[in-house]
């Protein structure tokens, strides 16, 4: 009895820290698609942000540096998505795949030296006092490493700026009815870049955690789809930061879950093991669509659109 | 006095510039290509040069070419026609692997059986089996709505996993020394060659493709059906097209064309199935359909040049020691330049000053 109950709160807690970069990424194509651009080159921008990361804290010997470089990384790359869907209008379907195709290729390239070398500096775990003594609670929530307790800060407060701030309001705007929303004199071009700016840091971030806390070192195409399983997750969160905590926490859970059984020496061939994250996405998607198709909370109206504003006479 | 950039939209498209777009996106991936080659401490004119004597300059470089356009142009071919209805179907390569997988299945089920009727069979089933893959998500999109993007991907990941899983396991070969394939088909089931080189029937199955793409899209009903949801959905609901069968029915070609492609690779070229047959064909396809416009003989074309990049690439690795990655960096900065250009296809840019 005390053992299962220590194994399942070790596969919570798992679930929570293999859940944040999701929630990283998650957080951050929600502020994409919020302002109105369908950026699928999260994967792209992950796998990068995991690179650059591991390679400058490899320079360096200091995790925060790199933790910085894949910010800006994941930032940079999701600018040339910005530059083609916003001004130059292109499909942003196939930019983002070519966002993907991209960082993956240069990710491998750059990193074909950095193959096996260990990571000098991670981020590890910080107790906080008092709460980490907590039963249960306590390594459940208050025994992780700086960036999941950052994530912890992040997601209500991405909520809070979206839903009870003015710039929150611009931000929906945008993505709503860009044409009302310049009308009120927001700059729906300028908001759009920010947004897609964020989301490419915020993906950048969700790699480095890969990559210098989940499970530290480089290896090519680690990140492994979850650029594209935090899209799905914004569908699931029907593009609210709260909702997106639950999603990315459950996929953590069904990652965890899978290295524990793996663990047990499990008669299961570990390649069904792995196929699971993928096969969930899509009964989650699935479940989640009816949801949204049911309650009539579809994505925002302008997403995937380019904005054109009508001459002025 | 301000410097301002203003787009016009031209009345038809630039045909011209519909050309030069995609030839000036390769110089200038090219070019891209260069500072990082320089930046990374290789002189970028010996790169390309092995590159491109690599893939072409060779007998044995130019039938590999040859031999890496066939899966190309097939999956290529399958990704247009979806993409003609704005279906996206990026999932090209588990189509393709699970196409393998079923060609696999029959030539190893009758290893006795003559190759009149093993070949078409294991086609019949590769196309099939490439077909059913793709009507998951198909289905998905056309009765529940669920974006065909995310879930035509996913699937990638299972299909890989399912091979690896047959050819470590079950099906893997009890004489292979433990490596992870399964056992060779009776020469009855191996694709005709040319000569004594590797270029086999394939080629013929990817030029009959782009033959019948090119006749449904431009002289059947189904095809204009196909081209009106693609170019104005509403349009196409209020003509009474039945956007449901059609996304049925597109996707089973698009993902067929895949897994012909994949029975083409394990029956042309590695005669059994194993880990790895494809190195992204599925992914570099949808490149190759997009800089083809969509249009089946342009898509002919450009899966011999992209074939050229990933032998090219592969010869890098070989002779001077830089990841194959390298031709995966030009297919994407190629994209961006081709998505980059599209704008001054249908708009005119002017500079002009202003008070």
């Amino acid at each position: 009895m005390q053992d299962t109950l220590i194994l399942i709160l070790l596969i919570l807690a798992g679930a929570i820290r293999a859940g944040t970069p999701l929630l990283f990424a998650t957080l951050g194509e929600i502020f994409a698609e919020r302002a109105g651009v369908l950026n699928l080159g999260v994967e792209g921008m992950m796998i990068m942000g995991a690179l650059s990361g591991f390679m400058v804290t490899v320079r360096t010997g200091n995790a925060w540096t790199g933790l910085l470089a894949a910010i800006l990384v994941g930032g940079s790359i999701g600018l040339i998505h910005a530059v083609l869907s916003i001004t130059l209008r292109a499909n942003q379907v196939v930019s983002g795949l070519a966002l993907t195709i991209f960082g993956t290729g240069l990710s491998s390239f750059l990193g074909q030296k950095l193959v096996g070398v260990p990571a000098p500096d991670t981020f590890r775990v910080v107790r906080i006092p008092v709460l980490g003594e907590l039963p249960v609670l306590g390594p459940l929530v208050f025994q992780h490493d700086i960036l999941v307790y950052l994530s912890f800060l992040l997601a209500p407060l991405a909520w809070f700026l979206m839903f009870k701030t003015r710039p929150g309001l611009h931000l929906r705007a945008v993505g709503e009815s860009p044409a009302t929303a310049d009308a009120m004199g927001v700059s729906v071009v300028g908001l759009r870049y920010l947004y897609v700016f964020l989301g490419g840091m915020l993906a950048g971030l969700g790699g480095a955690y890969i990559s210098l806390a989940l499970t530290p070192g480089w290896a090519d195409g680690m990140t492994a789809g979850r650029g594209w399983i935090a899209i799905a997750l914004v569908i699931f969160a029907t593009w609210s930061p709260a909702r997106a905590m639950v999603g990315a926490y459950l996929f953590g859970g069904v990652e965890a879950a899978q290295f524990r059984i793996q663990g047990t020496g499990t008669q299961v061939p570990s390649f069904f093991l792995n196929m699971t994250p993928y096969i969930f996405t899509i009964i989650v998607l699935v479940i989640a669509t009816q949801e949204t198709v049911r309650r009539r909370i579809g994505a925002p109206a302008a997403l995937g659109l380019p904005y054109e504003r009508e001459e002025r006479g | 006095m301000k410097l301002t950039l203003r787009l016009e939209r031209r009345l038809t498209p630039s045909r011209a510039l519909g050309f030069l777009i995609p030839v000036f996106s390769i110089v200038l991936a090219l070019c891209f290509g260069a500072v990082l080659l320089a930046a990374v401490g290789k002189n970028p004119g010996v790169v390309y040069q092995k590159m491109f004597s690599g893939a072409f300059g060779s007998r044995f470089g130019l039938t590999e070419t040859v031999v890496k356009a066939i899966p190309l142009m097939l999956s290529g071919l399958g990704v247009a026609v979806a993409f003609r209805m704005l279906l996206w179907n990026i999932g090209a390569e588990g189509q393709l692997q699970i196409g393998a997988f079923a060609a696999a299945g029959v030539a190893l089920a009758f290893p006795q059986a003559p190759a009149v009727v093993i070949i078409p069979a294991m086609m019949l089933a590769g196309f099939l089996g490439g077909a059913l893959w793709a009507s998951i998500p198909a289905a998905l999109k056309a009765k529940l709505q669920v974006n065909e993007i995310i879930t035509s991907l996913m699937l990638n990941y299972v299909a890989i996993y399912w091979v690896e899983y047959l050819v470590y396991g079950p099906w893997r070969n009890p004489k292979g020394y433990g490596f992870p394939g399964t056992a060779p088909f009776s020469p009855a089931a191996e694709l005709p060659r040319l000569g004594t080189s590797r270029v086999h029937l394939g080629l013929l199955f990817g030029l009959v493709a782009a033959l019948c793409l090119y006749f449904i899209l431009r002289r059947t009903k189904w095809g204009y059906e196909i081209r009106v949801i693609g170019e104005n959905p509403t349009a196409a609901r209020y003509a009474g097209i039945s956007l449901t069968r059609n996304i049925l029915m597109v996707m089973a070609l698009s993902g067929g064309l895949a897994g012909l492609a994949g029975m083409s690779e394990v029956s042309g070229i590695i005669h059994a199935l194993q880990r790895g047959i494809s190195p992204g064909y599925g992914y570099t396809a949808i490149i190759v359909a997009w800089l083809a416009k969509l249009n089946p003989w342009a898509i002919v074309v450009v899966s011999f040049l992209f074939a050229g990049l990933l032998v090219g690439g592969d010869q890098l690795q070989i002779s001077m020691g830089l990841p194959a990655a390298m031709s995966n960096i030009l297919q994407g900065a190629v994209l961006f330049f081709i998505l980059g250009g599209e704008i001054l296809v249908r708009n005119r840019i002017s500079l002009t000053w202003e008070k």
